[in-house]
């Protein structure tokens, strides 16, 4: 039984613009920014592949705005390659780190976490403020490592920056290593060649900043759910939402130390003359590279993929929990199989830590611990079954709400269903001989972590938007934005799959080198149109949370007729959540279309007394009640 | 609603099979022993997947069309869960995914848990940004001394040390010659940074680690030209670290082999212009 909190709020609601906005202890406050974090960062991430699809398929296209921002990277407005290599570094970087981590767990968690507890606020409102912050400092530092390589018009002041910190940039635009930054190449400095400087420092340490953000926004929802649950919540009274928060943050906590670690490694070699990662005698542009001995390049690839495989859950599993909770309010149905829909987000959780090594199959480490690897990867995919057929399960004998949110949730489980299964194949060392860094992997990621982690957060954003602001966002242009993300990520990262049975490799600026590669000519072509396309309606998306906040229909304090506690307080939530109030909870989250009852939802506060005992011949009571043993 | 996104979605499901289905876009054509083992491993994977996907999609679309909110006041159905399903299908994709998992080893164990062959002709690989060096023994089928004080991108990109004997007859070229129907073995190092092999024809892909020298084998056995690209990120010109793989018949191979350093590259550059890249 969860402990009663103080009944006073622990800190009382701030006056001015500053405490109340900036420098917020709020966790809702917290929450929209990180929520703004991450819009602004997935512009700019968008924008970049934008411009590495049209290299891919028309190079040599003049964009003379490139040409006067980055006279190096694209003399006369021609992206070189050296730029298109540091679009996807970049691409990669902010995706992952500062869309796919911060949104789905340091903005609707921090939102949403306290008030599904029935919490006033997260257990250390400092540390969490400290952990927006922190998170923000190295977004901006990730920012100037693409001016610090010098020679850009806009960056003659961070290139001086980099000249003095970090011995220069390299002339050209941001950092060339992609988002996993192997070393030696990341580790030698500029002897290594273009987009080896400066950049590559501020990368790594932007990185090393995010993770000690991550690690103080962890500590806060695991000692937040773990304490402040309030009467009545018990542990499998939570939504699902929560369990995913939950899990996340516990890999983060495991995961993001081996990173700061591995990071600092890093850029000692850089800097400190170091050889953690360099092996003795190497020979790089022409001369000996002296001083550095005895370091391990695989070395790095462990610490990196050991933090970078839960990395993948900790981007997918709040869109689970995001998506059980939609699909169960929408449906009119309680989720089916909660118990286990619990244990199978933990089962991948925790194995996600025992299959680092399948990224390194062909890396040059044993290959006896490779068919481990690969045979524990394998195993993942059974709570991954699990979760898709209670999924379906859940809609199953439903009385489906087909509103936006509802359709992103679906659209969740067809996403991950069909980028999941190709790990299926990717995780297979017989066939890694093959598919290794082709095509084929960037299919899989991109469908799975990327598009349908993505597809948790719109389902969450229309979901929670009236909650959060007190208007409906538009269902209309919702609708269409839908539609056309829908279909335009299908028809962008399908055909991926085709590219990598051709034996694509990724991280190519162009094909034309390879005879082998000529017949996918076409299938490039259609996706830079459809990714050209699904950028495009991505504006109606901003437009459509521009527009809603100021003009949206008002919302109700229970638009969506759901059962969970931030559906009982006020739209948009008071400073301490609740107004003072402590709810007491006495049921199950998920209680729609229970028999006997007046509404089709029950909410978690109603009291005792109403017939919900009614169970129907072959169900289990998962969840149902989890006082029942 | 529920009946478009149903359709939408078995759309969505037939042309994503049928990609795969069609043929068009499929592996060229295996080149080694072990190749067709990879493809059909594939295959019998692909079927798996793709009945997996199949189902769970059609599935999906199904219960869209059939449970979408009509306008009659029955309640959805309360239900939360059914242990015993839940045990059925726990156990059986467990099964058929561990049974797919071991299955998947076996081309990997066949190559990686054993070394060499007696009678493999070994390569030395030496990558470098950009660029691929092969080493071959020459005659006396034993390796030169290298040393990378001696390296000279122009003359010596191995750093091969000419004062050891073993280095007289050996040959550092720009291709990667090797027998057809005899067993190969790579040694595979790089200079500078990480680099990968990669021969899609051979199904075959290793990284070559600046510091470690890998031994891998694999047997060719049809004879031709092929592309051999770098599949690891390893700088700006990554996308054009390009090389050719040459499969010989034992007879034009052996003469290539046993003939002495200044042949030994025009003979090769002949033989590169003889054999043409497959019809892809």
């Amino acid at each position: 039984m969860a402990e009663t909190h103080a009944e006073v709020h622990r800190h009382p609601a701030p006056t001015g613009f500053i405490r109340k906005y900036i420098f917020s202890l709020d966790h809702k406050v917290i929450g929209i920014q990180y929520i703004l974090l991450a819009l602004s960062a997935v512009l700019v991430g968008m924008l970049m592949s934008v411009l590495m699809r049209i290299n891919l398929s028309w190079p040599g296209t003049k964009l003379s705005i490139l040409g006067t921002l980055f006279p190096t990277g694209a003399p006369d407005g021609v992206m070189n390659p050296e730029f298109y290599l540091s679009l996807v570094t970049m691409h990669g970087t902010i995706m992952v780190f500062f869309v796919l981590t911060t949104a789905p767990q340091g903005g609707f968690g921090n939102y949403f976490l306290p008030i599904q507890i029935g919490a006033d606020d997260m257990a250390f409102p400092f540390l969490n403020m400290m952990s927006f912050w922190v998170t923000l400092v190295g977004f901006l530092v990730l920012l100037t490592a693409i001016f610090a390589e010098g020679n850009q018009t806009i960056g003659a002041w961070f290139s001086k920056l980099g000249e003095s910190a970090f011995g220069g940039g390299s002339g050209t635009v941001g950092p060339i290593g992609g988002w996993t930054g192997y070393a030696p190449l990341s580790a030698l400095g500029k002897v290594a060649g273009p987009g080896q400087g400066a950049g590559v420092s501020l990368w790594i340490i932007s990185i090393a900043i995010f993770c000690v953000g991550s690690l103080l926004g962890a500590l806060n929802f695991i000692t937040t759910l773990l304490n402040m649950r309030t009467r009545g919540m018990s542990l499998m009274r939570m939504p699902l939402t929560c369990w995913a928060w939950f899990t996340t943050a516990v890999l983060a906590l495991l995961s993001f130390p081996v990173l700061l670690g591995g990071g600092i490694l890093l850029l000692l070699d850089r800097i400190a003359g170091t050889s953690f990662f360099i092996p003795g005698n190497l020979y790089v542009s022409g001369s000996l590279v002296p001083l550095h001995n005895g370091g391990s390049p695989l070395l790095w690839q462990h610490l990196f993929w050991f933090f970078g495989h839960p990395e993948v859950y900790i981007a997918i599993l709040p869109g689970m929990g995001a998506t059980s909770h939609i699909l169960s309010t929408f449906a009119r149905k309680p989720v089916f199989g909660y118990r286990a829909m619990v244990f199978a987000l933990f089962a991948i959780g925790m194995l996600g830590f025992f299959v680092w090594g399948h990224h390194m199959f062909i890396s040059g480490m044993s290959p006896y611990s490779a068919i481990a690897f690969s045979i524990l990867t394998l195993s993942i995919g059974v709570p991954s079954a699990i979760k898709t057929f209670n999924w379906i399960g859940t809609l199953w004998g439903a009385k489906i709400r087909f509103t936006t949110p509802m359709l992103f949730a679906i659209g969740f489980v067809s996403l991950f269903v069909a980028g999941g299964i190709t790990g299926l194949v990717l995780g297979q060392t017989s066939l890694d001989f093959f598919f290794h860094d082709t095509y084929f992997v960037t299919a899989h990621f991109h469908l799975v972590m990327g598009v349908a982690s993505i597809f948790g957060m719109f389902a969450a954003t229309y979901f929670w938007f009236p909650k959060m602001f007190g208007r409906m966002m538009n269902e209309g242009l919702g609708k269409f934005h839908f539609w056309i993300t829908f279909l335009g990520v299908y028809a962008i990262f399908v055909p991926f799959h085709a590219m990598g049975m051709l034996g694509m490799p990724r991280r190519y600026s162009r094909f034309d080198e390879y005879e082998f590669l000529k017949n996918s000519k076409g299938l490039v072509l259609f996706v830079t149109v459809a990714a050209i396309i699904t950028v495009a309606v991505q504006f109606v998306f901003y437009f459509n949370l521009v527009w809603s906040l100021f003009k949206g229909k008002k919302a109700s304090d229970n638009p969506w007729e759901a059962t969970t506690l931030e559906w009982t307080t006020a739209t948009p939530p008071p400073h301490d959540n609740f107004a003072g109030h402590v709810p007491v909870v006495y049921r199950g989250p998920y209680e729609f279309s229970v028999p006997g009852a007046p509404n089709d939802f029950v909410m978690q506060t109603e009291p005792e007394g109403i017939e919900v005992s009614t169970r129907l011949g072959e169900t289990s009571g998962n969840g149902g009640d989890g006082h029942r043993h | 609603m529920g009946r478009v996104l149903g359709i939408a979605i078995w759309i969505i499901t037939v042309a994503s099979v049928w990609m795969f289905v069609s043929g068009r876009w499929w592996f060229p054509e295996a080149i080694t022993e072990h190749g067709p083992r990879v493809d059909s491993q594939f295959m019998i994977t692909i079927v798996v997947v793709g009945i997996a996907f199949a189902s769970a999609q059609i599935g999906l679309g199904w219960v869209l069309w059939k449970y979408r909110d009509r306008a009659d006041s029955q309640r959805a159905i309360y239900s939360h869960g059914n242990n015993r399903l839940e045990i059925v299908w726990t156990v059986v994709t467990a099964i058929v995914f561990i049974s797919l998992a071991i299955m998947g080893q076996r081309v990997w164990a066949s190559l990686h848990l054993h070394s060499a062959p007696p009678g493999s002709y070994t390569v030395e690989v030496v990558a470098q940004q950009f660029a691929w060096n092969f080493h071959y023994s020459g005659k006396d089928g034993a390796f030169g001394r290298t040393n990378p004080e001696m390296i000279d991108d122009t003359t010596n990109p191995v750093g091969l040390d000419d004062a050891d004997p073993n280095a007289k007859d050996d040959a550092v070229v720009a291709t990667l010659v090797i027998p057809a129907n005899r067993p190969t073995e790579l040694i595979l190092r790089s200079k500078d940074v990480t680099h990968s092999f990669w021969v899609p024809q051979l199904r075959f892909k290793q990284d070559l680690v600046p510091g470690m020298a890998i031994h891998v084998h694999f047997t060719a056995n049809k004879v031709g030209k092929y592309e051999l690209a770098c599949a690891e990120l390893c700088g700006m010109n990554h996308f054009k670290m390009k090389s050719f793989l040459l499969v010989l018949p034992e007879n034009e191979f052996n003469e290539l082999v046993a003939m002495p350093q200044n042949q030994f590259q025009t003979r090769k550059d002949e033989l590169l212009n003889k054999y043409q890249l497959p019809n892809y």
